[in-house]
């Protein structure tokens, strides 16, 4: 996709260009209002958070609730903060990235060079997966895990990922793979090379471009997942965004909105830090999950 | 064609082929048939015909949750297509820090439903939110009392899930925009066409392709809504923003009615079918039959 825009600047601000650029920056404030009120709400103590204007600037900072947040905020009657939850966030992340990336690149080669009749009647069983709401496949599924013996266990969340992010990462590598060209496959095979060889030495270093994009899908999907990760990854393991929750929804005692909002922002500053580092090739993977060829 | 002939591919698309039959398909085969049944704790084979689904459909809480999907889905849906395309327009003028203001659009993309909810609740909250805010700056008469507000609760998680998915139509809507062929401008131009007018009249309907698979994942999301919803409103007041994804999971995990869960799923599942199979049978098998000829 081409993103510069094609002809020169205009030079003049009329009236009109006057009011488009006040309405694209009011937009641009409503979006980004939340997070604002995120970051200040957390540098302000719980007297000023009750006494003041929810968009004010703190009067003196407070940095009492990013430490709470972190390793004391109580979730039920163990008060370990966010940390445990961001150790099994990565310990599940990880694995999931790269065994469903490494899966999916697997998948898509064979379907672009190697379709055998039925291939492609899977593939769209496994595409029409994607689109089955997780309600539906979350009790079956959790019985199959526990037949197998890996129902709340790492393992177990793993395998969960990779299923679910299966349909669309095979899709967009098969769609890379399907717009090489297919000469090269064809003079790999005279040259001898089989299925594994021309994996390895032929496709794997032309794919870097597609697995960038696959890994920020993943890492921000599963970083994300709510639902998955409660029922299947197990007491022990609950990831980052479960346990954020059960720290912001307690029950009882005094709510301290500057520790929730701490909580909150360190739950999103992995797939915030993807995505301004990664920028472009974000945009790009939201492009090729949408965007069927 | 010999069975060992490409065998290699066929080896490494078992995983896919594996998953597919027992995973996607398996799973909404057991659910169906376990919703003919009347378990309770645990699945048990005892026919009951469909009492299940006559049962749901008297529920009221199943009503109000189907009526909310609706309200969610119309209201989510429209909400997401006009700010996005509007966006995407403003965007596309040719204005100065573009790509600081398509990071700002996008920003909430990157951030989990969970933290969305929670912001939101946080901004939203009746005593310090912006209510608050605005009766501090003088506008005693602003009511901004929605997540307590029976009628208007579901309004709010509709904003927060706007909030969070606009960018996201942004980028496909701008995508299509930076396609189209300078030359339409050029004669749009020369026979003095309202700007407007031709973003409405020519350059929308160009985008048709865009604009339905917008639709198609837009609404295939809405039908999974559950963690955004928990976290904003944990389905309250009352049970006044529970969604058929929430009636499944409270039934499964917290009240013990598996027949009831599978059956409301298996409704789910057939409203994607619905939302699909038009789509479906448009992309894959209308396009091709046209594109071969």
């Amino acid at each position: 996709m081409s993103t510069i825009p094609k002809g020169p600047r205009p030079k003049h601000l009329t009236i009109g260009r006057i009011g488009l650029y006040c309405f694209i920056i009011m937009c641009a404030l409503f979006f980004l209002m939340p997070l604002y009120v995120m970051i200040i709400t957390s540098l302000k103590d719980m007297d000023e958070i009750r006494a003041a204007n929810i968009l004010n600037l703190p009067k003196e900072l407070s940095f009492y609730a990013w430490p709470k947040a972190w390793s004391q905020a109580c979730t039920g009657f163990v008060c370990e903060g966010l940390k445990p939850g961001f150790v099994n966030s990565v310990k599940i992340t990880v694995p999931s990235v790269i065994v469903s990336v490494a899966l999916s690149a697997l998948n898509g080669y064979a379907l672009a060079f190697w379709r055998f009749r039925g291939a492609y009647f899977f593939f769209g069983l496994c595409m029409f997966g994607a689109f089955i709401p997780y309600q539906v496949m979350v009790y079956p599924l959790l019985k199959i895990e526990d037949f197998l013996g890996i129902y709340s266990s790492l393992p177990g969340i793993i395998l969960v990922h990779t299923i679910f992010g299966m349909p669309i990462l095979t899709l967009i590598f098969r769609n890379f793979y399907a717009s090489l060209p297919i000469d090269l496959f064809k003079a790999a095979r005279i040259d001898g090379g089989n299925f594994i060889k021309i994996f390895f030495y032929v496709i794997i270093p032309m794919s870097t471009p597609i697995t960038i994009v696959a890994v920020i899908l993943q890492v921000t999907g599963i970083w994300n997942d709510f639902l998955l990760g409660l029922v299947f990854a197990g007491r022990d393991n609950q990831p980052m965004t479960v346990q954020l929750n059960n720290i912001v929804q307690v029950d009882y005692g005094v709510a301290e909105y500057n520790v929730d909002m701490s909580a909150t922002i360190l739950t999103s500053l992995v797939p915030l830090f993807v995505y301004f580092i990664s920028g472009r090739w974000f945009v790009r993977g939201i492009a090729a999950g949408a965007i069927k060829g | 064609m010999p069975f060992y002939r490409n065998i290699a591919a066929k080896i490494a698309l078992l995983p896919m082929i594996v998953i597919s039959l027992t995973v996607f398909v398996g799973c909404i085969i057991y659910s169906f048939v376990y919703s003919l049944t009347n378990s309770k704790l645990v699945p048990v084979m005892n026919y009951v015909g469909f009492d299940q689904y006559e049962r749901l459909f008297k529920q009221r809480k199943w009503d109000v949750a189907v009526e909310n999907i609706f309200i969610y889905g119309f209201v989510f849906t429209i909400g997401c297509l006009i700010i996005g395309f509007l966006l995407a327009v403003l965007i596309d003028q040719k204005i100065r820090g573009e790509s600081l203001f398509r990071t700002i659009f996008l920003y909430p993309y990157a951030m989990s439903f969970v933290v969305t909810g929670l912001v939101w609740k946080w901004v939203l909250n009746p005593t310090f939110g912006l209510e608050n805010s605005m009766h501090m700056w003088g506008m005693t008469w602003f009511e901004l009392d929605w997540l307590v507000n029976r009628d208007l609760a579901i309004y709010a998680v509709c904003i927060a899930a706007v909030w969070q998915g606009a960018g996201f139509v942004m980028v496909l809507m701008l995508a299509g925009l930076r396609g189209i062929d300078e030359d339409i401008w050029k004669s749009l131009s020369i026979e003095g066409v309202a700007k407007w007018k031709s973003y409405i009249f020519v350059i929308l309907p160009m985008l048709r392709p865009m604009v339905v698979t917008a639709i198609v994942l837009i609404a295939a999301g809405v039908v999974k809504v559950y963690d955004l919803i928990l976290a904003l409103t944990s389905g309250g007041p009352g049970y006044a923003t529970t969604t058929p994804a929430m009636y499944v999971m409270e039934n499964f995990f917290s009240r013990a009615n598996l027949g009831q869960a599978f059956a409301a799923s298996i409704i789910m599942f057939i409203s994607v079918v619905c939302i699909l199979a038009p789509w479906a049978f448009y992309e894959f098998y209308l396009r091709n039959k046209y594109a071969n000829n």
